[in-house]
């Protein structure tokens, strides 16, 4: 599996559990406008890490954090781990 | 200190008659009808006269037998909990000023540099009698407090045995450590009834202690939840039969009290609340999680109250204070001991919630440990859970657990999410666990309780 497709997978399977409603997972979506809140977020970031074996956050400033989900997809694709 | 009526743990025995008693472990049986002419140091025990002695042994019937040697005779005793090592024991030895070592011949002696030291030996050997009156011995207990250096509480036998009414012939068992203050009450309960007490030997697997349980005839048996989730778990219900079960030193989730109603649907089920700073404050047996609301603010013998959320109590069954020179305060201006432990009161109840230093700060919001694992336990395949702070870069810390689950339960493809949804209906989001990990047991504290660092 990709790391677009964990990424994705990921974020649909917090948002059920959340019982949150996601909009159509388009690369240029804001992840501010996803319907997810921080706690999905920092859910997600958890489970990824599990996923990917990486943390890009750890790493990253907060200025470097994704916005989109593209950025995001991204974030976890360019981890030198 | 020196009083002709001092209360002592010979006096104890000596008023509460009863025939054939003894304090066994699996490898050592003590009668307590013998220490009038026998001793576990023979006939040195009297180098331990106004002595402040460390007890540094490994068997509990050698504990218990020294014991009943040193108090009275002893000016302290430093009740050492098992699993100490050398450098503990030279740190709070240091702190009760001990001229004095009663150590386990059955492994090496530690160097501590004493005036005395003396093994603690079985079977009884005959002593010399002693014409000193009895001394009121001050006992000092360690906390079992999880963080930093154990705290020295000093007590006195007779507020030890404050909360303990006439004790009939009862046939008594512990979990427990007799060196830590919960193991301690059934030491000394079984020691003022007219019957024998039964303890776990070093390294006995808990199914041979039930069954050595069982067939003595055990009636009263006391532990720890997660003593008691561990006994569950190892078919406890099919071993021993009690006519008592006696839970505490932690908290008593609802989970728990059904699971051993309904083991033992003959037996009183009765949690109990003490610390060792602040004794026995009270015991619940309705079957429900918590205490009447009303227990707090009443006129009594002990009396609670809520600061900021947290207990306080002020009992005659306290400590008198804590050893040290830069110990801290053991009361506040008014008496009370905070005990850390934090309630909320939910309709005619009040519930523990965790302790202060305990929580988990997921955005900002804060989540009692304690809390979601009684919503856990109470899960249908779950046994036991341990929830935890997970780092977490967007929130600070994520509520995470360790599960064990039910026999024959297997951790099967979709667990994991079906309990995380199942909690999720009783807790809000911040509160249920985002991570769980199935394991096949929970590491435990010396002091019986479920450890919280590792």
């Amino acid at each position: 599996m990709s790391i677009r497709d964990i990424v994705l997978k990921e974020i649909r399977a917090v948002a059920a559990e959340q019982d949150k409603t996601l909009p159509a997972l388009t690369d240029d979506l804001q992840l501010l406008e996803s319907g997810l809140d921080s706690l999905c977020f920092a859910i997600l970031v958890s489970r990824l890490e599990d996923a990917t074996g990486s943390d890009p956050f750890v790493s990253a400033k907060a200025s470097e954090f994704p916005r989109t989900v593209g950025d995001l997809i991204a974030f976890y694709e360019h981890v030198d781990a | 200190m020196s009083t002709p009526d001092a209360l002592t743990l010979a006096n104890l025995i000596e008023r509460s008659g009863g025939a054939g008693r003894a304090v066994s472990t699996r490898d050592h049986c003590v009668p307590l009808g013998s220490f009038a002419s026998l001793s576990v140091f023979g006939a040195e025990r009297e180098r331990f006269a106004d002595r402040s002695v460390a007890l540094y042994v490994g068997d509990m019937a050698k504990a218990a037998a020294a014991l009943i040697d040193l108090d009275g005779l002893a000016r302290r005793i430093l009740l050492c909990p098992p699993g100490w090592d050398a450098a503990k024991l030279r740190s709070a030895a240091a702190q009760a000023e001990c001229d004095a070592l009663a150590f386990d011949e059955a492994s090496a002696a530690p160097t501590l540099g004493v005036d005395v030291r003396l093994p603690v030996r079985l079977p009884l050997d005959p002593r010399e009698a002693f014409k000193q009156t009895p001394i009121e011995t001050e006992w000092i207990l360690p906390t079992s407090g999880t963080s930093g250096p154990p705290k020295l509480a000093v007590h006195t036998l007779g507020a030890l045995v404050g909360a303990i009414g006439e004790q009939p012939l009862q046939q008594w068992a512990t979990f427990y450590d007799i060196r830590r203050y919960g193991g301690l009450q059934i030491f000394l309960r079984a020691l003022s009834g007219q019957g024998s007490l039964h303890l776990s030997a070093v390294d006995e697997a808990i199914e041979s202690f039930l069954d050595r349980l069982g067939a003595s005839g055990v009636t009263h048996i006391s532990g720890t939840p997660t003593h008691w989730r561990k006994a569950l778990m190892a078919g406890a219900a099919s071993r021993i039969s009690p006519a008592y079960v006696r839970l505490s030193g932690e908290i008593a989730d609802d989970a728990v009290l059904e699971g051993l109603a309904a083991a033992f649907p003959n037996a009183r089920v009765e949690h109990a609340y003490a610390s060792t700073e602040a004794g026995v404050a009270f015991a619940v047996d309705d079957g429900r999680a918590g205490f009447p609301a009303d227990f707090l603010n009443r006129e009594g013998a002990v009396q609670m109250k809520l600061v900021e959320g947290t207990l306080r109590l002020r009992s005659p069954r306290r400590a008198l204070r804590l050893l040290g020179a830069d110990a801290p305060a053991l009361v506040d201006a008014e008496g009370f001991v905070d005990t850390g432990d934090v309630i909320e009161i939910r309709g005619d109840r009040c519930l523990f919630m965790g302790r202060r230093g305990g929580v988990i700060n997921v955005g900002g919001a804060k989540v009692h440990p304690e809390e979601v694992e009684a919503v856990l336990n109470s899960l249908p395949c779950v046994r036991a859970s341990r929830v935890f702070g997970k780092a977490n870069p967007i929130t600070g810390a994520l509520v995470a657990a360790d599960i064990v689950l039910n026999e024959p339960t297997a951790p099967r493809e979709g667990l994991e999410r079906e309990i995380i949804a199942l909690a999720r209906k009783q807790l809000p989001a911040h509160m249920a666990p985002a991570r769980i990990r199935f394991v096949a047991d929970l590491p435990m504290t010396d002091a019986g309780k479920l450890s919280r660092h590792g």
